[in-house]
């Protein structure tokens, strides 16, 4: 066991596990952000996608102990810093990916969400090669991936109702 | 007693649709969406352990002795299980029990549960696998299913009335096959074969088990059917079922894949009540292929007499089922396998003769499109060939074997809405068809198929005379409805459909709707999420539970405000006076009213099939209260070079019936089609020659990412059915069958060979390129 100091959706938390635990293991079995999900434990479905400063990782295969100087964002960081920044309702992609229909069961969301947040931070205007280049590590297994495409489409355009 | 009286198609009221056929949003999108939403491994519960199974590395063996002794020595380990704990057999089948939750004489396949550990954490739980002693006796592993055909010993399943290794077998004819051969203009008789696919689910099985202090159990699971899991609990631990309470939270995923009662619920439970505390178990990905009950693949023969004219006068099947080492829905799965066939096109005589057989593999079951699947690529191939010799158009010899709307099948089905001639025309029309089929570059190709699956069957899994789908809705003052069904919504949106359809009975907005499902302690039974049965079921219960509100709602505030009943509207949360269109009430007042003179507001709702299907033995498996319909248009790029096909686009057209959000179902039909398309290109289930799958994970078992998939079109048809709710049927898993098939045909408009054997590898389109050279 050791004591992993993380900033996680701007906060700072201390949370004792094992020493070999993944990230992904801390935030979901430690801190209780279940939001990231394991779909595969090794790095082929993108489930448990978290963002490192602002950049996309899997936290399956990042352990928490490499992690510890980074800003963590987990799915469930998005909505309150939507809010924190005076916005209303959920955060513009998540709302995007419900109004599309982009969440049949959902599991792999919340990593698909992160990823295409990542996306649009740095292109906000992504061609559809674009935007299927950068999903492409995010398995989605009920979608076609159709409507998660349109969803960014839509949370790019900044449409919100 | 239930209700069974239809509702009819059209909306409650005279103002038209106010919810249904709009692009609402989901009742749990946003949870979903933000991470709030919880899976079964989101739960943690204090003082919960930790669950592993020891599982079998050899394909077949009898379990001579298992010994655990040092495994419950090691320091964190808290309870072990061996199968004698757990004697009684089940099977989601009650006629084909045959299944252990750990075995307590032999093994049947590589990755067979064999014991169980329950420890601190997972790792002590593992550590503890390493100390049980298994001692095996080896027995000779049947892989092959011709083998098994023909091979009695060893019988991997002993002690039934059977001896042998046939799981099932179903011979049927209808009308005389032979007699058409005499005098036909055309007969074709080809193999085909369908390979293994299973569903990868992006969430693996799980389930957590809590003892609870006054004797009763809770088990939360990642089940599609809810209700067979608390029936096979309460059987195999020997529990009143009225002590056991399943829930399902929300479900990853589950494509037929989460159907059968499974391993880790017996084990969890038991474990539960053994040591006194929680208990979860998780599976790897790895555990969740060797779990499989995927795809059956068959080996298929089809003969298929026509006229000049194209019009079909005969069809003739053999099928070679591969079961894998239980029966699972196996039963159902041979007759699916030629029951569900005989549309959209009229087939005047049929027959089919189908054998499930075991194998030494993991167990096969229903995956989305159950046992027909395979069938429909073999016709649909076979039809298009016969089309190609006779010169006719492929959509054309399609639509003139047409079996039509309001008429019955050969063998006994009713068919009442039918929308696949729109099917047709739309995909004809939005693929270019007549510029393009047979005039595109070489190499470059578009296929069609067309297909249709059931809304439901009238054959419930246990055989009783009480609804297939029952849901409960009580009204609270504040204006909130609250709906408690036993649908599973496994990510199909069910919850939704039911919300929808009480807003949309009652007046309401949907969010005015709370839908509590799938929790065996709060909802009415419902039979869960399979055969592409709850919107039907469901969806025609909630409305006949609803409809019993919306009279009582609307006679209070007739009879308060001193009008005709006629004159009352409900509407977006609003009751509006027609007689004096200035008055108007809050939906909540209406509620109140009608609270003041019911008494405490609430109802049941139910729906039963009417009585389906031919009269003879599995007449009624496969006989549908309604059938949907589809045709697909594929367009596929061939590198004749490398062997490489590349699906580019497949425009879906499917006859859902009222689509009762478009949205929805678009989703439906997409992830549909492109599963169905990588089943032909990319997916492999595949066991090496011990029994050890080839590569069980996500990186060796080939499901598309956003660039594997192919551009995906989806047209929706909508044939409203007379007794569909609002006249919606089916979407989730009948636009599959098509893709597979027209798929394979564009192949052949592409560059002129007919693949008959899935899935088509680049070796197999070089091989085929080869042949027809040497033949030119």
């Amino acid at each position: 066991m050791r004591v992993f100091r993380l900033q996680v959706n701007g906060d700072t938390v201390e949370v004792a596990a094992p020493e070999h635990w993944t990230l992904l293991e801390v935030l979901r079995y430690k801190i209780g952000l279940t939001g990231s999900k394991q779909g595969c434990d090794k790095g082929d479905c993108g489930a448990c996608t978290v963002l490192l400063d602002g950049v996309p990782t899997l936290a399956c295969l990042s352990l928490a102990a490499t992690v510890e100087t980074s800003a963590i964002t987990t799915i469930e960081g998005l909505l309150p810093a939507h809010r924190a920044n005076g916005g209303e309702g959920a955060d513009p992609v998540q709302d995007a990916f419900d109004r599309c229909g982009a969440l049949q069961c959902g599991f792999c969301q919340p990593g698909m969400i992160l990823s295409a947040k990542a996306l649009l931070a740095k292109n906000p205007n992504p061609t559809s090669q674009e935007i299927k280049q950068s999903l492409s590590g995010n398995l989605c297994r009920c979608t076609g991936y159709t409507q998660i495409y349109e969803a960014v489409v839509l949370a790019a355009k900044g449409e919100q109702v | 007693m239930a209700a069974r009286d239809q509702h009819g198609s059209e909306a409650p009221g005279d103002q038209g649709f106010r919810v249904v056929g709009k692009e609402n949003r989901k009742v749990d999108g946003l949870a979903k969406a933000t991470g709030e939403a919880i899976y079964t491994d989101d739960i943690m519960l204090p003082g919960m352990l930790h669950a592993k199974m020891l599982r079998s590395p050899h394909a077949h063996a009898r379990v001579l002795s298992v010994d655990t002794s040092k495994a419950e020595a090691l320091e964190g380990v808290v309870g072990v299980l061996v199968g004698a704990e757990l004697p009684i057999r089940y099977g989601v089948i009650p006629w084909t029990p045959d299944e252990n939750a750990l075995a307590t004489d032999k093994v049947r396949f590589i990755g067979d549960e064999v014991a169980a550990v329950a420890a601190v954490d997972e790792d002590t739980a593992l550590e503890a696998l390493d100390l049980i002693e298994v001692e095996y006796e080896i027995l000779e592993a049947i892989l092959d299913p011709q083998k098994a055909l023909v091979t009695p010993e060893p019988a991997i399943h002993e002690g039934r009335k059977r001896r042998d290794n046939i799981s099932k077998h179903v011979d049927l004819e209808f009308g005389d096959v032979d007699a058409q051969l005499e005098g036909a203009d055309i007969v074709l008789e080809e193999d085909y074969s369908f390979h293994s696919t299973t569903h990868a689910p992006m969430e693996p099985h799980c389930a957590v088990a809590q003892p609870n202090s006054n004797g009763r159990l809770t088990l939360w699971s990642s089940t599609q059917i809810t209700h067979y899991v608390h029936r096979a609990l309460s059987r195999v631990l020997e529990l009143d079922p009225a002590r056991i309470r399943v829930i399902q939270p929300c479900l990853g995923g589950g494509f037929g894949g989460k159907s059968d009662p499974f391993s880790l619920e017996f084990v969890v439970a038991k474990l539960a009540l053994k040591t006194g505390r929680p208990v979860k178990m998780l599976w790897t990905r790895e555990e969740v292929f060797y779990a499989h009950r995927g795809r059956h693949p068959m080996q298929m023969h089809y003969r298929t007499t026509a006229k000049k004219d194209g019009t079909i006068t005969s069809v003739d099947a053999k099928l070679l089922i591969d079961g894998g080492s239980y029966s699972s829905f196996g039963l159902v799965t041979t007759y699916y396998s030629g029951q569900l066939l005989t549309g959209p096109y009229n087939f005047p005589n049929y027959r089919f003769d189908s054998t499930r057989v075991f194998t030494n593999k993991p167990p096969n079951g229903p995956k989305r499109g159950h046992g027909s699947v395979q069938p429909r690529f073999a016709f649909e191939v076979q039809l298009d060939e016969i089309a190609n010799r006779l010169g006719i158009d492929p959509i054309e010899i399609r639509r003139r074997n047409f079996i039509g709307a309001d008429t019955e099948t050969v063998n006994g089905q009713r068919i009442s809405s039918n929308g696949f001639m729109q099917c047709l025309d739309e995909v004809e029309d939005a693929s270019d068809w007549k510029a393009r089929h047979g005039k595109l570059p070489h190499g470059r190709g578009l296929g069609v198929a067309g297909s249709m699956y059931i809304s439901g069957t009238n054959y419930p899994v246990y055989p009783n005379k009480m609804p297939q789908a029952g849901v409960q809705l009580k009204i609270d003052r504040s204006g909130l409805v609250t709906v408690f069904t036993g649908g599973n919504d496994i990510g199909q949106g069910s919850n939704s459909m039911v919300a929808y359809l009480v807003a949309e009975e009652l007046g309401l907005l949907p969010t005015s709707i709370h839908v509590v499902s799938a929790d065996t302690d709060l909802c009415p039974v419902d039979l869960g999420a399979y055969s592409s049965r709850v919107t039907f079921m469901v969806g025609n219960a909630a409305i006949d539970g609803a409809r019993k509100l919306r009279k009582q709602i609307i006679e209070a505030v007739a009879k308060h405000w001193e009008v005709e009943a006629r004159d009352v509207r409900l509407m977006d949360g609003t009751v509006i006076d027609l007689s004096e269109a200035a008055r108007s009430m809050t939906h909540v007042e209406a509620f109140h009213l009608a609270e003041e003179l019911f008494d405490t507001l609430g109802s049941t709702g139910a729906y039963n099939t009417p009585e389906l299907g031919g009269d003879y033995r599995g007449g009624t498996i496969g006989a549908s209260p309604a059938y949907s319909f589809t045709a697909h248009a594929a367009e596929v790029e061939v590198d004749t070079e490398t062997g490489r096909i590349t699906v580019l686009k497949v425009w879906a057209a499917h006859d859902c019936g009222r689509a009762l959000n478009p949205i929805i179902v678009r989703g439906q039909i997409e992830g549909s089609t492109y599963m169905g398309a990588a089943e032909v290109v990319l997916e492999n289930h595949d066991l090496n020659r011990f029994g050890l799958h080839s590569g069980p994970s996500l990186l060796d078992y080939r499901i598309p990412t956003s660039l594997d998939a192919p551009d995906l079109e989806a047209r929706i048809v909508e044939s409203i059915d007379p007794e569909g709710p609002y006249g919606a049927k089916e979407a989730g898993e009948g636009p599959l069958h098509s893709t597979i098939p027209a798929i394979a045909n564009a192949v052949f408009d592409a560059v002129g060979i007919r693949l008959r054997h899935l899935p088509f590898t680049p070796a197999k389109v070089l091989k085929a390129l080869r042949e027809l050279e040497e033949q030119n």
